[in-house]
C-alpha cells in the first residue's frame, strides 16, 4: 500500500496556483526529499498531506483523507513543521506529560532516554533552551512516537552544522526502518543527499523530476573535461556546463558511461547541481515558449 | 554511503511478519477517549495561562490586606449612635466587607475571562505553536471546547473557591484583630449568613456569569480565532458599529438594550449581592425553574454553539500568522 497517494493535487491561493496538479505515489520505507525553490509549492504539498489546508484533487495518506480526519491521521503521522514551533512557555516535563496524555503511540521511556543524552533539564521552559536544544527536544518527542509517516519541513533551518548532522544521524540510526516513511524538505540539499532514497524537484507547483537515488546515480554523471576534449564532450549533449578554476565541468543525463570515461573521471553529481541544471533548463524552455522537458 | 546502503542499513530491523509495511491493519493501541483529550487540553490551557489562577489569588490577597488594615485602623468602640445597631442593620454592616470581597473577585473573573478569550485562539497562531498542537491527534473541536470551558466552567468554580477561601481568611484575620481590641467576636460572626451567601454566590456565578454570559465568551473566542492582530478591537468594533448603525438608520437601540439586559443577568436572577435593603436569599428551586425556562438562556446557548462552531471552522483552516 502506498503511504501517500495523490492524483491531480491542486491548490490555489486566490489567483496564485501553488500546486498545479501533482501526482504522487510514495511507498513505505522510503526517505523522500522534496526539493524546490522558495514558493515552488513544497510547503503547500506538505500542508495538504498533513491535513492543515483544504485542497482540490485526490489525496490519500495512509488510506485517509487528511483534510477530513487530521486528528485521526495524527495518530500515525508525525511532523516537525519548523524549528521554532514548540510553545515558548511550555516546560520540558509538561511537553512529555502532554504528548503522553494525548498520543496513543508515544513511548515516554524512549523519549526520556533520548533526552538523557542531551543537557536538557526537565524543569526548563522552551524559551530558556537554545535553538539546537529545542530541536533535540522536538526530535526526542517525535522519535518516541511510533508513527508510520514522518514529515519534516525545513527541520534544521537556522541550526549550526553540528546539530544538523546529529539530527539526521539520530533519525537514521534510532528511528528509520522499513516500516516508516520520511518526507523531508530542506534547502541544505547536500547534507541529506546520502540520507535520501528518493527525491523530487518541484517548481511552479509541478513535479519537474522524480527519481530514486539508484536511478539518479546511473542516470546523471559529471565529468571535468580538459579544454582539448571540450568539443567532443559537447557532442554528448551535456545538460549543463560550468567553469571551475578555468576547467569545464559538464553534467550529463543518460549519456553513455564508456564515452564519458574517455573524457575524464566520471563522478556522481550533487543533487544541487542537477537541480540547478534541470530547473534552469525548464525555465529557459518556458521562456523560449517551448514546453517543459 | 550510497543510497542503496542507506536503504538497507545494517541496524535497521527487518519488517516483522504481518507488519505495517504491507498495509495490513495495525494493531492500534486504544485511541485516547475524548474525555482524556479534553482533560489534557484544559491542563495545557492552565499551563499556558497560569495567570488566570494567579491573578484572582493576588486580588484576594489584596482584599484581605485591605480588610485587615481597615479593621486595625477602625476606632473602637465605633463612634456611631446606638440606633445604627438595630438588629436588622448590624448584619448588613458586618456582611458588607464580605460582599465587597465577593464582588471584587467576581469583577476579576469577568476581566480575566475577557482577556483569556481574546488570547485563547490568537496566541497559538501568533507564536506558531499551532503547528505543534496540530501535529498531535487532538481535533479542533476538542481544542475549542477545552478553551471555552475555561470561562464557562473553570473560572466560575475557581472564583467561588477563591471567594470562600478569602472570606474564611478574612474571618480568621478579623477575629484576631478584633479579639486584640477586646471585641467579643463570638457574638458578631453568627449574625452573618455565610451559608446563604455562598449558596447565592455559587448560583449567581453559574447562572449569570457562566451560562448567561456564555455567548459573549463565544463571540470573543470566535474573533480570537479569526483576527490576525488586535483581536480585542475586532471584538468590540462590530458591537459599536451595530449600535451606531441601528441608531442612525432606525433611531432605535434594541441591540444596546439587549446587550445591557444580557450583562445585567436578565430578569428573574438571584442577584449577588442583593440590592438595597433586601436580605441575602438562598436560591430556590423556583429560581432555578424560572432561570431554566427563560428563552434568553437557550437563545444565548444556541448563539454560543454557533460561535464555537465558527471558531472550530476557523481553527481548522488557520495556520501561524
Amino acid at each position: 500500500m502506498s503511504v501517500i497517494e495523490a492524483r491531480g493535487l491542486r491548490k490555489r491561493f486566490g489567483t496564485t496556483v501553488a500546486l498545479d496538479g501533482i501526482d504522487l505515489n510514495i511507498e513505505a520505507g522510503r526517505i523522500l526529499g522534496l526539493i524546490g525553490p522558495n514558493g515552488a509549492g513544497k510547503s503547500t504539498a506538505l500542508n495538504s498531506i498533513l491535513g492543515l489546508i483544504p485542497f482540490e484533487g485526490e489525496l490519500k495518506v495512509l488510506g485517509c483523507d487528511p483534510w477530513a480526519s487530521r486528528d485521526r491521521l495524527m495518530r500515525d503521522v508525525s511532523f516537525i513543521a519548523d524549528v521554532a514551533v514548540l510553545p515558548r512557555w511550555l516546560r520540558v516535563s509538561q511537553a512529555l506529560d502532554y504528548v503522553a496524555g494525548v498520543h496513543p503511540r508515544f513511548d515516554r521511556a524512549k523519549a526520556e532516554s533520548l533526552l538523557a543524552k542531551t543537557s536538557i533539564r526537565r524543569g526548563s521552559r522552551i524559551r530558556e533552551l537554545s535553538k539546537g536544544m529545542v530541536t533535540q527536544l522536538h526530535l526526542a518527542l517525535i522519535m518516541a512516537i511510533d508513527a508510520r509517516l514522518l514529515v519534516l519541513d525545513e527541520p534544521t533551518l537556522g541550526l549550526d552544522i553540528l546539530y544538523r548532522k546529529q539530527f539526521y544521524d539520530a533519525l537514521l540510526t534510532d528511528y528509520f526502518d522499513h516500516n516508516r516513511t520520511i518526507v523531508v524538505t530542506t534547502h541544505q540539499v547536500e547534507e541529506i543527499q546520502n540520507v535520501l532514497t528518493d527525491f523530487m524537484f518541484i517548481d511552479h507547483g509541478r513535479i519537474v523530476l522524480s527519481c530514486s537515488m539508484e536511478e539518479f546515480e546511473t542516470r546523471y554523471a559529471e565529468v571535468t573535461v580538459p579544454p582539448e576534449q571540450l568539443a567532443v564532450a559537447r557532442e554528448l549533449r551535456p545538460i549543463q556546463e560550468r567553469q571551475v578554476f578555468g576547467r569545464s565541468t559538464l553534467l550529463f543525463d543518460r549519456a553513455e558511461r564508456q564515452r564519458l570515461e574517455q573524457l575524464g573521471s566520471v563522478r556522481t553529481p550533487s543533487i544541487a547541481d542537477v537541480f540547478v541544471a534541470v530547473i534552469g533548463n525548464a525555465a529557459a524552455d518556458a521562456e523560449a515558449g517551448g514546453s517543459r522537458v | 554511503m550510497t543510497s542503496t546502503e542507506s536503504a538497507a542499513m545494517p541496524d535497521s530491523p527487518e519488517p516483522l511478519p504481518g507488519a505495517r509495511a504491507d498495509g495490513s491493519p495495525v494493531s492500534a493501541p486504544a485511541a485516547p477517549s475524548s474525555a482524556r483529550l479534553t482533560y489534557w487540553s484544559v491542563r495545557r490551557e492552565l499551563w499556558e495561562h497560569r495567570w488566570i489562577v494567579v491573578v484572582p489569588l493576588i486580588v484576594a490577597a489584596v482584599v484581605v490586606l485591605g480588610f485587615v488594615t481597615g479593621l486595625v485602623r477602625l476606632p473602637l468602640p465605633l463612634p456611631l449612635p446606638h440606633s445604627h445597631f438595630t438588629t436588622t442593620a448590624l448584619p448588613h454592616l458586618l456582611e458588607a466587607p464580605f460582599d465587597l470581597a465577593a464582588l471584587i473577585l467576581m469583577g476579576t473573573y469577568a476581566v480575566v475571562a475577557v482577556i483569556y478569550c481574546v488570547a485563547a485562539l490568537h496566541g497559538e497562531r501568533w507564536d506558531r505553536s499551532i503547528l505543534f498542537w496540530k501535529s498531535l491527534p487532538v481535533s479542533d473541536l476538542i481544542t475549542v471546547i477545552a478553551k471555552a470551558s475555561i470561562p464557562i466552567i473553570l473560572l466560575p468554580l475557581l472564583t467561588f473557591a477563591v471567594t470562600v477561601g478569602t472570606q474564611l481568611v478574612m474571618l480568621l484575620a478579623g477575629s484576631v484583630v478584633l479579639l486584640a481590641k477586646g471585641v467579643h467576636v463570638g457574638a458578631l460572626w453568627p449574625q452573618i449568613p455565610f451559608l446563604t451567601m455562598w449558596a447565592a454566590l455559587l448560583y449567581h456565578l453559574l447562572t449569570v456569569h457562566a451560562l448567561y454570559y456564555a455567548p459573549i465568551y463565544g463571540w470573543l473566542l470566535l474573533v480570537s480565532a479569526w483576527a490576525r492582530r488586535a483581536a480585542f478591537l475586532w471584538a468590540s468594533l462590530p458591537i459599536a458599529a451595530v449600535m451606531i448603525l441601528e441608531k442612525l438608520i432606525f433611531d432605535t437601540s434594541v441591540f444596546a438594550h439587549m446587550l445591557l439586559s444580557r450583562l445585567g443577568g436578565g430578569p428573574g436572577t438571584v442577584s449577588f449581592p442583593p440590592h438595597g435593603n433586601m436580605p441575602m436569599q438562598a436560591p430556590t428551586l423556583a429560581n432555578l425553574g424560572a432561570f431554566l425556562t427563560r428563552p434568553g438562556l437557550w437563545i444565548g446557548l444556541a448563539v454560543l454553539a454557533a460561535f464555537l462552531a465558527g471558531a472550530v471552522w476557523l481553527r481548522r483552516r488557520q495556520g501561524p500568522i
